[in-house]
């Protein structure tokens, strides 16, 4: 099978994008975006589709196995990992590779998610004592610790924009988790920054919840999440804690 | 000021950060990528403690004895007896950061692992790591915000300098803005195992590139025990790594196969009727390899898990056939897989001391990039402990005695490995260091890393092949079979050998000498 890897690169520094081809044969069915990246990357002199050399390709990578979230970018339009985009389930020759828009751009398909992580620190997300783990907390305490921190979720969000006021879904998992495991003294800091930077952002259109890579039901979490922090009481999903019997 | 530098976030350098943080210590901590895609994170089976909560009345030193002798009595007994006799409060430390690890009224359920016959697997279904990692994470968050930790997340390991046994500096490059910084004051490398050697033929991440070992050892610091390389028994291919597939698989009830004469053969059952299909891995690796060559047994090795309850697939395995699924397009439930041996650990590393000092004054090592704790062949489940707790006992020696720390811009020449330098390096060292070694095999790769080394190559791909050629000499040098160490022309463990291989670099060679595995020669 031949495809064309068609990538929107940038040069670092620099602001502007442009298009550029390659041509990427295979046998195996397998192959996701990350092996024609790893591929085209491992030749020693890479060129474009019409033989011009061209610079390696940047992108992040690290496990390649859907479990750390670093080859986060847009599939054919799609936020998703280029780990688990097999090429051939696209069904067509033109593989669209972009890097995420919610983010600034470094340098082709590496972007700048730092945003990401600067927010779990504003929403003060750490146990200040030591947790108190419940058997009944421990399915989603595990759930809400699946999450990646890829970004997927914040680049589908009609909601959400790098250093705006809303999180979007990314703080979720991790709030969750810590909610569930937390004392009820530490809760009322946590709960009036989850209501500003997430309760009274989210639009409830849940595009999140399709995108996850890992399949986290965040609509799930939201609903823990908000009956937690918000209404300080059992929510409908059957795993929140009940403040009351704290 | 006064600040300790931690190269490597992965559970590893997490643990020296909150051990330091804790205590009051500043700490920077660097790393190529965030914490959340570190190695750690695919961790998958456990992390082993003498808990004794499955009333099988098992003790330390039984943890400790396992450990022993699985890694063929080549690490010094002291540094095991610490590492075992503090697992329960460094697992439990774990729990109480909220690790969702399985338990049942607050207290852990462990599973069988490899080379133990006691249940000491404390475990988060197969996602282990990643349950440990994200606790840790959230905690070190906590003193990021305070100020004490200071996170340089994109930030890569280039150079360093040491005056006569003392470390002056280190250099990191800042992969976004390519600025080089030059760091002083005490360092901790967390760096994780030397996978970019054997790119794509190994379970771990692309991001262990193995060059600040290179670059370590480049500079004068001692390695140890390089030529003990773990291969796991089930592994299988998919595009660009090995996959695993834990131990758990098999310590749920898992068994490999083989077919012999159109009938199943249980092999390990066959030959060890005690442990079965849970012996070492190098025991079972080993055993993957010779009776494939058997011409009655002309086909692969299968894992059948097909008799595994729903209750088990359910409740402790749902990740890993969800995993195999996706990948495989196979459901593990209801057909066997074939599986063959993948590079999945180095036990070999940089050389340190049971407080994880290196032979470098104010250098230390914790996590795989050191060579400690696990001998000849690591035990599942004892990784983890052992970068979490070697964390923190870097982390306790590094506070001691800290000169001033300071960060300078600086410029500095780094130079690019290239990928048809890797790619030769790594089929030499794959021709040399396979699960079956000889001295013609090994001899015929020191041949080819010696030319490629007096080719026009860059001084990183330099450093590559020295530190490789020093891997094959001391598996050329260790003239015996131990742990993953396996010479079919010295098949038998000689204990003349029961030493630490160390290797430093010296101008253009490798000085090599055999030392005690329990040697008090200070570091
Ligand atoms: C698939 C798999 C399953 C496993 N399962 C288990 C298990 O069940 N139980 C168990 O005990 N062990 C297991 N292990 C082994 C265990 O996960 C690792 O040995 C352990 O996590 C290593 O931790 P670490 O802190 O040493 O390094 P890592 O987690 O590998 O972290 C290395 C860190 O160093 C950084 N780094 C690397 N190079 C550079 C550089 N040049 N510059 C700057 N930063 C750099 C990386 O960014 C990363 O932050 C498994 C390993 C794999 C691959
Ligand atoms: S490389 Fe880790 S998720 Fe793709």
């Amino acid at each position: 099978m031949k495809y064309t890897i068609r990538i929107l690169r940038r040069d670092r520094g620099s602001t502007e994008s442009y298009i550029q081809d390659f041509e990427y044969e295979t046998e195996n069915d397998s192959d996701t975006a990350a092996t024609a990246l790893t591929s085209l990357n491992s030749r020693e002199a890479l060129t474009d589709i019409s033989g011009l050399p061209a610079r390696a390709i940047e992108w992040e990578c690290s496990c390649l196995q859907k479990k750390c979230g670093a080859c986060a970018m847009r599939i054919n339009g799609r936020p998703g990992l280029a780990c688990d985009a097999v090429l051939a389930d696209f069904g067509k020759n033109i593989i669209e590779l972009e890097p995420l828009r919610k983010f600034p751009v470094i340098c082709d398909l590496t972007v700048d998610r730092s945003i990401l992580f600067e927010n779990l620190k504003t929403l003060r997300l750490w146990l200040a004592q030591t947790s108190d783990p419940s058997d009944k907390m421990q399915e989603l305490a595990y759930e809400s610790s699946e999450c990646l921190q890829c970004g997927c979720c914040l680049e589908i969000c009609p909601n959400f924009y790098a250093g705006g006021k809303f999180f979007g879904m990314s703080a979720v998992p991790v709030t969750t988790r810590l909610l569930a495991q937390m004392s009820k003294a530490e809760y009322k800091e946590i709960s009036r920054l989850y209501s500003k930077h997430i309760f009274s952002g989210c639009g409830k259109s849940l595009a999140c919840r399709d995108i996850c890579p890992k399949k986290i039901d965040t609509e799930k979490l939201l609903v823990n999440a908000n009956a937690l922090a918000v209404w300080k009481r059992n929510g409908n999903a059957h795993f929140a804690r009940s403040v009351n019997n704290e | 000021m006064k600040r300790v530098n931690i190269i490597g976030a992965g559970i590893s350098g997490l643990s020296a950060a909150i051990c330091l943080a804790k205590n009051g210590t500043a700490c920077c901590l660097i790393s190529s990528m965030p914490s959340e895609r570190a190695q750690s994170v695919l961790a998958e089976g456990g992390i082993n403690a003498a808990l004794d909560t499955m009333g099988e009345n098992d003790t330390i030193k039984e943890h400790f004895d396992d450990t022993m002798k699985g890694g063929c009595f080549l690490e010094s007994a002291s540094a095991v007896k610490i590492l075992t006799d503090n697992a329960p409060e460094v697992v439990m430390e774990l729990f109480r950061l909220g690790a969702p690890l399985m338990s049942e009224k607050g207290r852990l359920i462990l599973r069988n692992f490899g080379g133990q016959k006691k249940k000491r697997t404390a475990f988060a279904k197969s996602s282990t790591g990643k349950m440990i990692m994200t606790a840790l994470i959230d905690e070190a968050r906590k003193y990021e915000a305070s100020g004490l930790i200071k996170r340089y997340p994109h930030h890569e390991f280039a150079g360093i300098n040491i005056t006569d046994g003392s470390l002056d500096s280190i250099v990191v490059r800042d992969s976004r803005s390519n600025e080089f910084l030059s760091l002083a004051g005490n360092t901790i490398i967390c760096t994780g195992g030397m996978n970019g050697f054997f790119e794509g033929m190994t379970t771990g991440t692309t991001q262990n590139t193995g060059n600040a070992a290179a670059i370590l050892f480049d500079a004068g610091v001692e390695f140890a025990d390089l030529e003990f390389i773990q291969y796991h028994p089930t592994t299988v291919g998919i595009t660009g790594k090995r996959m695993l597939i834990s131990e758990a698989a098999r310590g749920e009830g898992g068994r490999l196969f083989i077919m012999r004469n159109n009938e199943k053969c249980y092999f390990m059952e066959e030959k060890y009727p005690e442990l079965k299909n849970l012996m070492p891995r190098d025991v079972v690796s080993r055993e993957m390899f010779f009776v494939k060559e058997m011409p009655e047994c002309p086909g692969e090795v299968y894992l059948d898990m097909t008799e595994l309850s729903s209750d088990i697939w359910k409740n402790k395995l749902s990740d890993l056939r969800k995993e195999i699924i996706a990948y495989l397009h196979k459901d593990p439930a209801a057909e066997p897989i074939a599986v063959s041996p993948g590079i999945h650990f180095f036990m070999g590393g940089i050389r340190v001391s049971d407080r994880h000092e290196t032979n470098i004054r104010g250098l230390f090592a914790a996590g795989e990039c050191a060579c400690k704790y696990h001998g000849a062949n690591r035990l599942g489940g004892n990784s983890l402990l052992g970068a979490a707790f070697g964390g923190k006992t870097a982390a306790e020696a590094a506070m001691k005695d800290m000169p001033d720390w300071s960060e300078e811009r600086i410029s500095f020449e780094q130079s690019v490995s290239s990928p048809s330098v890797r790619s030769r390096l790594k089929d030499i060292l794959l021709g040399g260091l396979g699960i079956a070694r000889d001295s013609t095999r090994l001899e015929k790769a020191l041949d080819e890393s010696g030319k490629l080394y007096r080719e026009d190559i860059t001084a990183i791909d330099r450093m590559r092949v020295r530190l490789g050629t020093a891997a094959l000499r001391s598996a050329l040098e260790r003239k015996e079979s131990r742990g993953s160490h396996y010479r079919t022309d010295y098949p038998d463990k000689n204990d003349k050998y029961r030493k630490l291989t160390v290797v430093k670099s010296a101008g253009d060679d490798i000085i090599l000498r055999f030392i005690p595995a329990d040697s008090e020669e200070k570091l």
